[in-house]
């Protein structure tokens, strides 16, 4: 842990601040791809600190907003099946379908059971052997190589009553479509450190050189956001748009072969809806032609599924970093984390849960209100 | 979208009755906090069990008016009552832990320091304990004997005695081996007032130590999760720390458990029934490494991992520093910190200053916290 309390120093926060703040000229819009990073900004109040010219605009990199709601229906219909056991992470469980989330199918008899890892869900396919088991694979590059590992071992082990709904999507083809969009004001990114350490940095020079955009390897402790910041804006005031590692402690160029081999051999590449964006060309992975009696929208035939997205959630033009959280007319009133219209107000990673959540504007008090008494 | 729980579209599951087939009352959520998605939720979901807003607006909605009473309406860890001119605590709490046994305690030393405490939160020291045994058939003898030894030794150490007990059994499969409720009744010493709307502007917030443990203790069992060095349970009874506090003011403003909800729950709980806003400084907040590691790995907030023996206090600033020495010369107060206070700004909210000088809302938790995806 006193590795991680170095990552949260406040003298040498102070410090970083310092430079960006004597380093910027004019203004900047950075977004910043991960959802874990967008919570680190809010809860440690980094936006609140930085220098009026800087704005963070909050990028999609929330692997459950994201999700498809027709994958998110296709999952509770399987999950409501008497014969299955539906494991998942956490944080999928309170994600609303169109009429219900996993919660609630649980509550009406649903085995849905949270996972800690893919091979968990893959232990409890062994022990019951008389029981489909099915594990929810969605996520960034960052979940992909665990979830292609067990399917292979599933494969190699041959258990027959394991199988994935997958959902990957994929950060690269989502920058390209940020960058594309006609409205788009993003000017620099912070990349997520944690696909970067799978997939390696070699997508990266042909996005930064085409969009003329700085993209800057970033990892998830305040000290790394502040760093990334800090080299984005030099790189900005100067006119440079190249990509840089601000996290090398967990980011090699080359990105892990190892992993990146694992889902070559699992998945293939697909367009993928992303939710309240749309349809991204080669932006997800699915399961492989050879994986496919693996594939539970294979084995369950849950096609023909009708989504209701409901008309008032903006969450799209969030994800995309058209307007912040607060600006959409729902946020706080219909849309509340137990009243959630959109993932992006229920994922533990959402950019408006996190608003929410610390950040209630017109109430929060400034840090100068809430000044220091211990 | 229906107002009412009954009847509602998928309300009755395998064509069984519905409630009000059976003569149930028909239950109008039109007036709950929520329109949205467990705005047709006619069930009951874990998250009502978590300590969270659910578990809040189940009581608020439909055990209080069910019981009407002014003194339930007071929503206390432990209810003040008048018998025969003697001022009594009198409380009640169902254990439903697994596993039954987990480092640094089980469920029958848990069922006891679990009243034990909500009794000594209103400044009684618990006298006589009931204890209702709920078995699941066919669990092994010796664990009822292990159960029932630790209560007996924990009632031992805290100084009351179990008079009255209760056994019932269910069939296999309708439960988890032993459940447990254990009720309590003490004296309330003259002079004392605990409660939340005591609390004013400037009182000293204390915590008794280090938060988190209980709550990572038994996920780290339950779950089969390693995080390199075992973290066990801080279950203990309070009513000794209570008397050395109370020894040096008799006029503390309100104490609480943060059991379920951890912290945060109960900070928020005080705050709302107070009607006064609370600043804390999230850097003296103590959180031992292990638990703070912990909650990294699952994406965690320690404020909201529940605690089992450690209380937080509100205390006339004026008392405050012999309180904090009373606390630190008691064994379960060894690590007791002053963490913030009360404020007469954003009456009703919870604010944490960030180590890096940005604030934060801290909310009330809407159910379990959820370990995130990655």
């Amino acid at each position: 842990m006193k590795y991680l309390d170095e990552f949260q120093n406040p003298e040498l926060a102070g410090r970083l601040l310092d430079e960006i703040r004597s380093t910027v000229t004019r203004p900047w819009a950075l977004m910043e791809v991960c959802g874990g990073q967008t919570h680190t900004i809010i809860r440690h109040g980094i936006d609140q600190l930085l220098p009026d010219e800087v704005e963070l605009i909050h990028g999609p990199g929330c692997p459950v907003c994201v999700t498809p709601l027709e994958v998110i229906d296709k999952a509770l219909e399987i999950a409501a099946r008497p014969d299955v056991i539906f494991c998942s992470f956490g944080d999928m469980l309170r994600v609303p379908g169109s009429d219900r989330d996993l919660f609630q199918v649980r509550s009406r008899g649903g085995d849905v059971r949270v996972v800690y890892s893919p091979l968990d869900a893959l232990k409890i396919a062994q022990q019951n052997p008389h029981r489909e088991v099915v594990f929810f694979g969605i996520g960034f590059e960052t979940t992909a190589p665990p979830n292609a590992m067990t399917v292979h071992q599933a494969r190699k082990l041959g258990i027959p009553n394991f199988s994935m709904l997958v959902s990957h999507v994929r950060v690269p083809p989502a920058i390209e479509a940020i960058m594309t969009a006609p409205d788009c004001r993003v000017q620099a990114f912070l990349a997520a450190g944690h696909v970067c350490s799978v997939m390696g940095m070699g997508e990266y020079p042909e996005l930064a050189d085409r969009f003329r955009v700085p993209i800057v390897v970033t990892g998830f402790e305040p000290l790394d956001i502040l760093e990334g910041i800090r080299r984005t804006v030099r790189q900005l005031e100067r006119g440079e748009h190249t990509v840089d590692n601000a996290y090398p402690r967990a980011v090699r160029s080359e990105g892990n072969p190892a992993a990146q081999a694992m889902l070559a051999d699992v998945f293939e590449v697909t367009d993928r809806a992303w939710r309240g964006i749309g349809t991204i060309p080669a932006s997800g992975w699915r399961l492989s032609e050879r994986y496919r009696e693996l594939d539970a929208e294979y084995r369950f035939s849950v096609d023909g599924i009708t989504t209701k997205e409901p008309a008032a959630c903006r969450s799209g033009e969030v994800l995309q970093g058209f307007i912040k959280p607060h600006e959409c007319e729902a946020f706080g009133t219909l849309c509340t984390p137990r009243t959630p219209l959109g993932a992006t107000m229920v994922s533990s990673e959402g950019a408006c849960a996190a608003y929410y959540l610390y950040r209630r504007l017109g109430t929060t008090p400034t840090p100068q209100e809430a000044s220091p008494v211990v | 979208m229906s107002d009412t729980i009954h009847p509602t579209p998928g309300g009755s599951t395998h064509g069984a009755p519905t409630p009000a087939d059976r003569g149930l009352p028909t239950v109008d959520i039109s007036g709950w906090t929520c329109p949205a998605p467990l705005r047709d939720q006619p069930r009951v979901v874990m998250g009502h069990g978590g300590g969270g807003a659910l578990s809040a607006e189940l009581v608020q909605q439909i055990f209080a008016p069910a019981f009407g009473g002014e003194i339930l309406a007071q929503l206390g860890d432990s209810a003040a009552v008048s018998l025969g001119g003697v001022r009594l605590a009198f409380s009640t709490d169902s254990y439903v832990v697994r596993p039954l046994f987990f480092p640094g305690g089980c469920i029958g030393d848990l069922a006891v320091n679990g009243t034990v405490n909500d009794l000594a939160m209103s400044g009684a020291r618990a006298a006589y304990l009931s204890c209702g045994f709920i078995l699941e058939e066919g669990v092994e003898m010796p664990v009822v004997a292990g159960v029932a030894d630790a209560m007996g030794a924990a009632a031992r150490a805290a100084g009351v005695e179990v008079a009255t007990g209760d056994t019932k059994v269910v069939e296999a499969g309708h439960g988890d081996g032993v459940y447990l409720n254990t009720a309590g009744i003490g004296l309330i010493p003259a002079g004392v007032d605990l409660r939340p709307q005591r609390v004013v502007p400037g009182d000293v917030v204390i915590v008794s130590g280090d938060i988190g443990l209980h709550g990572v203790a038994i996920m780290s069992v339950r779950e089969g999760l390693e995080f390199g060095v075992e973290i066990e349970s801080d279950c203990a009874a309070l009513g000794g720390l209570v008397d050395a506090m109370l020894a040096v003011s008799p006029d503390l403003h309100v104490l609480r458990d943060p059991t379920r909800g951890g912290l945060a729950a109960a900070l928020c709980e005080i705050a709302t029934a107070s009607c006064t806003g609370i600043v804390i400084q999230e850097r003296a907040i103590p959180v031992p490494p292990a638990v703070a590691n912990a909650c990294a790995i699952l994406g965690l907030d320690p404020m909201y991992v529940a605690n089992e023996g450690k209380l937080v206090a509100f205390v006339p600033r004026e008392h405050a520093d012999a309180v904090l020495d009373a606390m630190r010369a008691h064994p379960l107060g060894a690590g007791a910190a002053i963490i913030g206070e009360a404020v007469a700004t954003h009456p009703g909210m919870v604010v944490a200053a960030t180590p890096l000088g940005g604030t934060r809302v801290v909310d009330l938790p809407l159910g379990e916290q959820l370990p995130r995806i990655c």
